[in-house]
């Protein structure tokens, strides 16, 4: 309702809330070279953001401090640094149920310290968002990219989205609101990046107006009550189901579960009108497919150009949405490839495996190259991989022990 | 909340559940001077609990929940334990949502709800266990009031955790032989409301819940200086009458013993001067009140 009323006036920083179709789609964009922190900024000028809160880890730091100069400039209605991702999750789930847009950022170790926010905020069916700039968790220490904190991410009850370029972030920022605040979605929003490879570097990045910005959230469209005193409050159960062991409460507990994943599944159409599919094909017709998300696709693109180089045609598929999962997509998009490289940043290779299970004749797939701990992914070693699995030849790359 | 969004239109009267017309006809939203007093003569915003016959835990849930001065406008935060049993049946929004974490989502909840509602008092009040609150929350208990987050954090001290059976827990009495104390606490209750003090809490008071009139008196003035300052904080003792053996009976007893002079839970009081001007000032404009409406009530009856 509100939503509706708005559109049109201003905002105090004189920001014209505007029809988020036509925002994204039809305004007029202006090419602009930034860090993916200064885009992750740009984005949220943009977005009507009641609530930030920050805490500091890297490589997300910068783009949470950048936020905080947005609070200063009157473009966030508040923000603050938490006491840890902990504390900062469940303070963006407080907003939340209070009836704010919420953002926060995070990675690595500090998406892992948060964990059991995630589950609770998807129940909650908070429409929080979350930016993961993805690093290493594991010991020893590490700050270097790798993504293996998704693959927890994807259990959670909360819609995945992995960016591969800033301007893939930009959009997805301020669209990615306008698919979890859905009445028939209601869910939080984990958008990944592939940390320094994203936020570190610097890229043309086509920009929204400044003075445009999207309408403010409207907390009455939730599917659960706004815990805002603001409707009648009423008794919501006269026992409460975690006392009890009987088949009612189990039935409750595991419909309501069933609701998330299903809020997840109805998340699809509008995710594909806004992203424009959940997966992006390239040369769809080859023999080689490279199936993967964030980075590794752009590596995935050099390597096709090299083996251009050498006449052996290879076909990409990029996966923007991890959950909701694409695997009709996957399945009509890979059902005449005989070979699916899926190069990795991280060590267990958990894309592979998501896709082993989604098509028919698994063995197609071959899970690599997996580079871990921060190591690049030079294009030669995929480029290597896909002729191994066609059974080419290939000499030798040095330090790879064969 | 404005009173008139809990009425219930003429038609659908007859067919709403009878505990909400009770809620909306005999319930003291909106009424200035509401109180313990209410308590058996008015709809209370919790009728049930489920917690243990004679649980002290359940008095002063009605207590805090017949003195809560803006119920209309309150949003409570619970934690996991025996507090998360009673929630749902409380007529004011509540949220539960993990363990610990109260004063984090009290914190975010309060500032949302200050940008939404820029010139409206909504009062935010945390009410969980001492498991809740001093060891696995203790780090956003505290950070709270270090922020100056501008809630009340009350927290029901049972000296154990109850929940799951009688554990040890930071608030237990050193000495005292519990699950995982197998030989008897090692150390002493932590002191929670010096530590409070000296957090940044404008008002904190430990007491127990044996007088009606007096948690009437602390939640009062507890959520007025949390609106108007800074955080306060409350300790109130509920023994778990189950895990120290006592019967449904004694609860009140086991009270009454542990406020005397000398014991832990004598009445203790801190104050800062800003907390201080508040008070005298919300006395005073009582007072005022009190006079006019008898003045009226004289010149009504005259």
């Amino acid at each position: 309702m509100a939503t509706q009323t708005v559109i049109g006036s201003k905002n105090k920083k004189d920001q014209v809330y505007t029809d988020p179709w036509k925002m994204m789609n039809e305004a007029e964009r202006t090419p602009s070279f930034f860090t993916g922190s200064e885009v992750i900024k740009e984005a949220l000028r943009r977005a009507s953001c009641d609530v930030m809160i920050a805490y500091p880890i890297t490589p997300q730091s910068e783009a949470a401090a950048l936020i905080g100069e947005l609070f200063a400039e009157g473009y966030i209605g508040d923000y603050f640094r938490g006491e840890s991702e902990f504390a900062v999750m469940s303070q963006c789930a407080g907003a939340a149920f209070g009836g704010a847009r919420v953002f926060t950022t995070t990675a690595g170790p500090g998406t892992m310290r948060a964990m059991e926010n995630f589950p609770m905020w998807a129940g909650a069916r908070l429409p929080i968002q979350m930016i993961v700039t993805c690093r290493g968790i594991n010991s020893p220490l590490s700050i270097q990219p790798d993504t293996l904190e998704i693959s927890y991410l994807m259990q959670t009850g909360m819609l995945v989205w992995h960016a591969e370029t800033a301007q893939d972030f930009y959009d997805w920022i301020l669209k990615g609101y306008m698919v979890s605040e859905e009445p028939d979605v209601h869910l939080p929003l984990a958008l990944c990046c592939d940390g320094f490879f994203v936020t570190h570097t610097k890229d043309m990045v086509d920009l929204t107006p400044a003075d445009m910005c999207l309408p403010p959230y409207d907390p009455y469209r939730s599917p659960v009550p706004c815990m805002d005193m603001e409707c009648p409050p009423v008794r919501m159960m006269r026992d409460p189901f975690v006392m009890k062991s009987n088949y009612i409460s189990y039935a409750t507990h595991a419909s309501w579960q069933q609701e998330v994943w299903a809020a997840v599944e109805r998340s699809r159409k509008h995710t594909i009108a806004w992203l424009d599919g959940l997966i992006e094909i390239e040369k769809p017709d080859a023999e080689v497919l490279i199936v993967t998300s964030g980075t590794a696709v752009s590596q995935g693109r050099e390597a096709i150009t090299l083996l251009e180089e050498e006449g052996i045609d290879v076909g990409l598929v990029k996966v923007k949405t991890l959950r909701p999962w694409p695997g009709e997509e996957i399945r009509e998009a890979t059902k005449h490839a005989k070979h699916i490289i899926v190069p990795e940043f991280n060590v267990a290779g958990w894309m592979a495996r998501e896709i082993r299970a989604t098509i028919p004749n698994s063995e197609r797939v071959y899970a690599g190259p997996h580079v871990c701990g921060g190591m690049t992914m030079p294009p030669e070693i995929i480029a290597a991989d896909i002729k191994s699995a066609m059974g080419i030849k290939t000499s030798a790359l040095a330090g790879r022990g064969s | 909340m404005s009173l008139e969004r809990i009425k219930i239109a003429p038609e659908l009267h007859d067919i709403m559940p009878e505990e909400y017309q009770d809620l909306v006809q005999r319930a003291t939203y909106g009424n200035n001077s509401r109180g313990w007093k209410d308590i058996g003569t008015s709809k209370e915003l919790i009728e049930e609990h489920s917690l243990c016959a004679g649980c002290p835990e359940s008095m002063a849930f009605r207590y805090i929940l017949a003195s809560l001065p803006n119920p209309e406008d309150t949003v409570m935060v619970g934690s996991t334990g025996c507090t998360s049993l009673v929630f749902p049946h409380v007529g004011v929004h509540n949220i539960h949502s993990l363990f610990g974490n109260q004063n984090a989502i009290a914190s975010g909840l309060k500032r949302a709800l200050t940008v939404r509602f820029p010139d409206r008092a909504k009062d935010v009040v945390v009410l969980a266990g001492d498991g809740a609150t001093v060891d696995i929350g203790l780090d956003m208990t505290l950070q709270a009031w270090f922020r100056q987050e501008k809630f009340t954090t009350i927290c029901f001290d049972n000296e154990l955790y109850a929940n799951t059976g009688g554990q040890e827990s930071g608030l237990m009495q050193k000495g005292f032989v519990a699950k995982m104390a197998p030989v008897g606490k090692t150390f002493e209750k932590v002191r929670l409301p010096e530590i409070a003090r000296e957090s940044g809490c404008h008002y904190v008071v430990n007491c127990t819940v044996s007088k009606p009139n007096l948690v009437e008196k602390v939640i009062k003035n507890a959520i007025h200086v949390a609106r108007e300052i800074g955080p306060t904080y409350l300790q109130l003792y509920t023994p778990c009458i189950l895990e120290i053996g006592k019967n449904s009976m004694e609860g009140l007893q086991e009270m009454r013993d542990s406020e005397k002079p000398t014991e832990r839970f004598a009445y203790k009081e801190y104050i800062s001067e800003t907390a201080k001007e508040l008070l005298t000032e919300i006395a005073a404009k009582e007072k005022e009140r009190k006079a006019a409406a008898k003045k009226q009530l004289a010149e009504q009856t005259a």
